[in-house]
């Protein structure tokens, strides 16, 4: 459902201001949402101070000095620090990004991290993805064939290969389902953008023989048609891929099945 | 409380099949809505400083009275599959959706026929 202002219990409050470090003289000030399950709390927007002098470029840098020299209890994910993963995806500045790929210095004045928006937080910075690994789960993203497994590996031209690009990138960190206002309203029925794309490149994957079972299970006024060509999605992706795109091809693909 | 699991919730009801024709539908009469409000609005400019006599008598002539009939088909059934669509957006409450798509049915029926009627009116005199 539409929610034009945040529920009761997840209004942001101001929080605690921490101690700039002593004799820093090159200070970034950072606000960062905090929210713990165990304190029955409502969230609220910690201040830190990072000497950027000591400070890796990245705001993942930034925010691993925090948990490391200042408060211990951010509570974040991360694993690879260079854009491959998707754990440390949140929003930052106001766009859904990843931490490890922002700049510190792309953010004029305080930079503002909040967690992907609309999403049921788990603590901090840590967004609760399990419906969004559902989704990606129920369309099935493995190769279906009814032809028997061939001996070796299953061919494909350089040509049918290419139709791959611009899709196998993906990271599935979910800049781009989380920055879709119809996925907001809707992603218990809407797949959203991440999803979709994902199922468009199995829809594309020329060894894949199930193409018309794939769009069977995508045909539904919810799972695909909620996209309304927002394009949220394609700012938002951090791989600068097209979700939006994929969208519409897999819209075309069903109107071709029917003319 | 459920404990139904993530995959369960998901796949839910299983798909509609449906949803395409829907949208080529919404695309045909969009394309359609061009050219028909184009000459709407030129039928408009063209009667303006008329008086009432000879407006009826414009829109009542058969050309016109085709033309505004297309428009009031086209036009009607894109508002709507367009109502449709954003009813399905934020009404989530399985009731009140109910209650919103039957009342945008109707508002569409209604108006439809209204406009037809006018038109029809005006063509085959009272």
């Amino acid at each position: 459902m539409v929610e034009l202002a945040l529920p009761k219990n997840s209004k942001v409050g101001t929080g605690k201001t921490w101690p700039k470090p002593d004799g820093a003289t090159n200070l970034r000030e950072y606000q960062i949402y905090r929210w713990n399950p165990d304190d029955g709390k409502n969230p609220q927007i910690d201040t830190y101070y990072v000497d950027m002098d000591t400070c890796g470029p990245m705001v993942l840098d930034a925010l691993l000095k925090i948990k490391n020299e200042i408060d211990p209890t951010l509570t974040l994910r991360r694993s690879c620090r260079e854009g491959i993963c998707g754990s440390c995806s949140m929003n930052i500045d106001g766009t859904n990004t990843l931490a490890c790929t922002m700049g510190t210095d792309e953010v004029s004045g305080t930079v503002k991290v909040y967690p992907l928006p609309h999403m049921e937080v788990i603590k901090d910075l840590v967004p609760d993805m399990t419906n969004f690994y559902a989704q990606h789960a129920s369309i099935e993203p493995w190769l279906q064939t009814k032809t028997p497994e061939p001996q070796g590996e299953w061919l494909q031209s350089h040509e049918d290969r290419e139709g791959l690009d611009g899709l196998y990138e993906c990271i599935l960190c979910a800049c781009c389902s989380t920055s879709c206002p119809s996925y907001w309203w809707n992603s218990d029925r809407y797949l959203g953008p991440a999803v979709l794309l994902q199922a468009y490149r199995w829809l594309n994957d020329s060894r894949d023989e199930a193409t018309g079972e794939r769009l069977d299970n995508l045909e539904d006024p919810f799972r695909l048609y909620r996209c309304h060509t927002i394009m949220n999605c394609a700012k938002a992706c951090p791989k600068s891929l097209n979700p939006a795109k994929a969208i519409a091809e897999i819209k075309k693909l069903m109107v071709e099945r029917q003319l | 409380m459920s404990l139904r699991t993530p995959m369960s919730k998901v796949r839910g009801l299983g798909s509609a099949k449906s949803g395409a024709e829907h949208f080529w539908r919404q695309r045909v009469t969009a394309i359609a809505n061009i050219p028909l409000m184009i000459l709407f609005v030129a039928v408009l400019v063209s009667n303006l400083g008329g008086n009432h006599a000879s407006v009826t008598a414009s829109i009542g002539s058969p050309m016109i009275a085709i033309l505004f009939l297309l428009i009031i088909c086209s036009a009607v059934y894109h508002m709507y599959l367009g109502m449709q669509v954003i009813i399905e957006d934020y009404v989530h409450g399985e009731g009140l959706k109910i209650v919103c798509i039957l009342g945008n049915i109707f508002f569409a029926v209604v108006i439809g026929l209204a406009g037809a009627f006018s038109i029809l009116k005006l063509s085959f005199g009272s």
